[in-house]
């Protein structure tokens, strides 16, 4: 298939449409509009199914019982909207049901604004609801990108029946870029049927119950470690990063996720143009964290900066990685601010002239 | 050769279930399960069971089962029924799940015309965790959080679920039965057997309030907590048809109660 010009939102939605997902339950907030709004088009044209719920309570809650049924499904939503979903989220993990979110975060906390943050890294990477479970996370830095792992989303979400969350901000859902299909793309992991789904119950089968409610401890606890196998699991087969310019050697490395790690790269073209040796490692998996890379990319370097629309969030699995190995600064904008690359280069300046200070706080 | 003239409904399992003596959620689900009989949906059919005294309705009949989050079977619902509109969905909810905290929900479920079945359960007070005061108890009715009665001045009327959601335009099928008596039982199984039938045929929502007993949580036996139920809660909850698909919804009924 040939390229074609497409705002971010819209390929997120194409692709989810393109890995097979048939239907679609959201409840509308800004900065993430156009992706409901695509799919209330798209999927009555390919025999699927677009519902506008009544909150993000219930349109999670469809998905929890859509995915039931052994469709692919998807939601979308920002920040406060995916605070709402939290509690659906955890029954999914529970009920190990394959569901694909996108979030496209705005800034907070509370209502915060509707510009562009990482803001919900936490949330996002630490479980996102009540009991212990984990998301896969996925984090995009171009419109490509975006719409490739939308389509792994699905694939891994059905191979480890755990939900899947795509992490993205304002800036990747309104910008425009060449994306292209392959209609020769396979499933990334071999799937299995769906046989555990409630889809009635011919014969004398054993009843399929889609549940999370384990009133007998011996019982949690067993599906609690079963659980926590497949995240072992994730950690092991699924962390994926890519370094840029690191072909090279370098003194500063970058660490950045997502549209920021977008920013930083100009201004690592910069920098190299001047001669300085700068590179980058950047996340994609964001759970499971790729501990082991960045450490490996960081122990080259003399010194790690963090860059992120937090306070703080990410840099704290950087100092995981590294465990004091380097010094490790830090570089942010909050509330719907954004980075510049101009920022980025005065930062790393300022690294490599000793006169900027190491972090003293996660 | 003995007829058997009698005997399980084969959408009903071979089980004990966990019920409280007197208490109705048995009568309930051997209604709907030998409606799902007649109907023949057993192999089509998936329940959804709620949070509250039957969370594990899932165990009791022969059909597959999602379990849902504290009030949000009716969205749950939705997914499944869009999903595979073929399916024969219906949920079994009390009065905290559907009337308190899933109230959104089931007035969105039904407003949209989700063509599935909900079986309203309405005993007047939460019954699993310990008897609280529901949207549904009775002015005066003793519950651990209202102990002096329920004040009408700090927590409102009880909540007539039947007649808010008959109040919706979208075309539906909504009616109050009881159990409490083989009679009524025999109405709530034509109530829930018309229930059923509108969403086989994918007429519309449907809804089945059923007026149900908690002795335990009452604190009365069960033969008095049925003639508590027929003197207290039939006045304020009256029986019958509230709305039909066709249009012809019932008039406002009596303020019998107030």
């Amino acid at each position: 298939m040939a390229k074609k010009l497409m705002k971010g939102s819209e390929a997120i939605g194409e692709a989810a449409v393109q890995a097979g997902c048939r239907l679609f339950f959201g409840y509308p907030i800004t900065p993430q509009n156009e992706i409901p709004e695509y799919m209330s088009l798209r999927l009555p044209q390919v025999g699927g199914c677009f519902v506008q719920a009544e909150s993000e309570v219930a349109a999670s809650n469809m998905l929890y019982g859509a995915a039931g049924t052994g469709e692919r499904v998807m939601t979308s939503s920002s920040s406060p909207g995916i605070s709402l979903m939290s509690e659906a989220v955890s029954y999914l993990a529970g009920a190990e049901l394959p569901v694909v979110i996108v979030n496209i975060v705005r800034a907070g906390p509370g209502l915060g604004g509707i510009l562009p943050s990482q803001g919900d890294y936490f949330q996002a990477t630490r479980g996102m609801g009540h009991g212990d479970f984990r998301l896969l996370v996925l984090a995009p830095w171009s419109v490509q990108e975006a719409a490739d792992l939308v389509q792994d989303a699905f694939d891994l979400a059905d191979f480890y029946r755990n939900p899947v969350m795509v992490l993205g901000d304002g800036l990747i859902g309104q910008m425009m870029e060449p994306v292209e299909f392959r209609s020769d793309r396979q499933p990334i992991k071999e799937l299995q049927p769906k046989t555990w789904a409630a889809t009635g119950c011919p014969g004398d089968r054993p009843t399929n119950i889609i549940n999370s409610l384990f009133l007998d401890p011996e019982e949690l606890e067993r599906h609690n470690w079963k659980l926590k196998a497949k995240y072992d699991a994730m950690a092991r087969d699924e962390i994926r990063s890519a370094v840029y310019a690191a072909d090279d050697d370098y003194d500063v490395l970058i660490v950045a996720y997502g549209t920021v790690a977008r920013v930083c790269s100009t201004a690592i073209d910069e920098l190299r143009e001047r001669g300085v040796r700068v590179a980058m490692v950047r996340p994609i998996t964001l759970f499971p964290f790729p501990y082991q890379a960045i450490r490996d990319a960081a122990l080259r370097a003399s010194s790690v900066l963090v860059v992120e629309l937090s306070t703080g969030q990410m840099i704290e699995d950087v100092r995981l990685a590294l465990e004091g190995a380097r010094p490790i600064h830090f570089h942010s904008r909050v509330g719907g601010m954004l980075v510049t690359p101009d920022e980025v280069i005065e930062k790393v300046d300022r690294i490599l002239a000793g006169g900027a200070a190491e972090v003293s706080h996660g | 050769m003995a007829e058997t003239v009698f005997s399980r409904p084969g959408a009903l399992a071979p089980v004990i279930t966990h019920y409280c003596p007197g208490c109705t959620h048995g009568i309930i689900h051997r209604l709907i399960a030998e409606v799902i009989d007649e109907l023949g949906i057993r192999e089509r059919t998936v329940g959804i069971s709620p949070v509250g005294c039957a969370v594990l309705a899932y165990n009791y009949f022969t059909v597959d089962f999602q379990e849902a989050s504290h009030g949000r079977a009716p969205a749950v619902a939705t997914g499944i029924k869009r999903a595979r509109p073929d399916l024969i969905v219906f949920t079994y909810q009390g009065d905290g799940d559907l009337a308190s905290i899933g109230m959104a929900e089931i007035v969105h479920c039904a407003n949209r015309g989700e063509k599935v079945t909900v079986v309203f359960v309405n005993n007047a007070i939460y019954g699993m965790t310990g008897g609280q005061m529901a949207p549904t108890t009775l002015p005066g009715q003793i519950a651990t959080t209202c102990p002096l009665g329920r004040d009408v001045e700090q927590a409102g009327h009880p909540i007539r679920i039947a007649e808010l959601l008959s109040t919706l335009r979208t075309p539906s099928f909504v009616a109050r039965a009881a159990v409490h008596t083989p009679l009524h039982a025999v109405n709530a199984k034509e109530m829930l057997r018309r229930a059923f039938r509108y969403q086989v045929a994918g007429t519309c929502f449907s809804l089945v309030e059923v007026l149900s007993t908690c002795p335990t949580n009452w604190g009365v036996p069960p033969v008095e907590a049925n003639r508590w139920l027929a003197q207290n809660m039939m006045p304020f909850y009256p029986l019958g048809v509230f709305k039909t698909p066709d249009g012809a919804d019932r008039a406002p009924t009596p303020g019998a109660g107030d």
